[in-house]
């Protein structure tokens, strides 16, 4: 059976889709056969994020409704061999997922060989958010050093601890991981942003990873290139030890800490 | 201003964020999981309780937990203690 992981937030623009893009990628590097999945019908964006937007013919809705093959909607990733992408449609229809629909792609995807399938979560507590974490076995929960986003996270974790299929059968407990994005470390020196052990704190879980606020992110997003394929980058490195750590690894945390300068840097730099 | 800034002491929001997450997060969490029809369900507990008992529904405390796997609906009432009643002869005169 393939591991499902959903990546959710409840809150909006705090990096789902970045992050679903990336560890999809960071475990399909890893060589772990990947399917990742968009939810979020209507405003379809991971294809956009993964740099593959001009080839999708069939999507997820036309699965469900058996317009076409599973085989035939995955669409394959340009860089990675056993990376595949299933977009979310474009219509309007929410109702046009169904929980016997999921199901059926989910246990399909499963019996062809994927290891991981990751769920990407549309914002919000609806429908498509409900089932993009309904079949989960662990959910990657996305949090900025923010109050809004760390109060909609804690509902988020509310629900996956009640609305998921592993709660309502009691079958074990969602494993869940807090990610924190755009993290500023200098911010929180100053005391001006909630830092990583603050969150910790206020949520009582822990962190699988703290991505540090980066120019690179949309640069990455531009170019339809996960973030974490690039490998000069912190942002990247930060997802890499994530992916790492869902792996059961145990990794320090980078990039938490104000750099320290030297005094060459000190006097001359910005 | 900017020379002023230096001396200014910085306020540090995060503490304050910090502290009204905590509190609005405990808050969420006690109420989360509770059924909607929570409320009617006391107030009419309440009106029959009321036609045996006169008892003061602040004392009347609802709570629903979970424990191995089964809800639990728990209700606790505290009974007025009743006057002591008055001796008979001392109500004659």
């Amino acid at each position: 059976m393939a591991e499902i992981i959903v990546v959710t937030s409840g809150k909006g623009g705090v990096g789902k889709t970045t992050t679903s893009a990336s560890i999809a990628s960071g475990l399909a590097r890893r060589d772990k056969r990947v399917a990742v999945i968009d939810f979020d019908i209507g405003l379809r964006n991971l294809d956009l994020i993964m740099g593959c937007e001009r080839r999708v013919v069939y999507d997820f809705v036309n699965v469900i409704q058996g317009d076409c093959t599973l085989k035939q909607a995955l669409i394959k990733d340009k860089r990675l061999d056993n990376l595949y992408l299933l977009a979310a449609s474009q219509t309007r229809d929410k109702d046009a997922l169904t929980e016997e629909g999921v199901s059926r792609v989910l246990n399909e995807l499963g019996a062809d060989g994927f290891e991981y399938i990751i769920c990407d979560s549309p914002a919000g507590i609806e429908k498509g958010a409900h089932l993009a974490m309904y079949f989960a076995d662990q959910a990657v929960v996305v949090v900025n050093p923010e109050v809004s986003s760390v109060r909609d996270s804690d509902r988020i974790l509310g629900l996956l601890s009640s609305k998921t299929k592993r709660a309502e059968l009691g079958n074990g407990k969602v494993t869940e991981h807090l990610l924190l994005t755009r993290y500023n470390p200098s911010r929180v020196a100053k005391g001006e942003m909630l830092s990583v052990a603050d969150v910790k704190e206020i949520l009582g879980l822990d962190i699988v990873g703290v991505i540090p606020e980066s120019p690179d992110v949309l640069a990455a997003s531009n170019s339809g290139v996960p973030v974490i394929m690039n490998d000069e980058s912190d942002a990247a490195i930060a997802y890499q030890d994530a992916v790492d750590r869902l792996l059961g690894e145990e990794k320090p945390m980078r990039f938490t800490e104000v750099p320290k300068r030297g005094l060459f840097a000190r006097m001359f730099g910005g | 201003m900017g020379l002023l800034d230096l001396f200014r002491k910085q306020t540090k929001s995060a503490g304050v964020a910090k502290e009204r997450l905590r509190i609005i997060v405990a808050q969420e969490r006690s109420s989360r999981g509770v059924p909607d029809y929570l409320p009617l369900l006391r107030r009419e507990i309440l009106e029959v309780i009321h036609r045996y008992v006169n008892i003061d529904p602040e004392t009347v405390q609802i709570n629903v937990g979970r424990e191995e796997g089964q809800d639990i609906f728990e209700l606790s009432v505290s009974l007025p203690v009743k006057p002591p009643k008055p001796a008979q002869g001392a109500r004659r005169s």
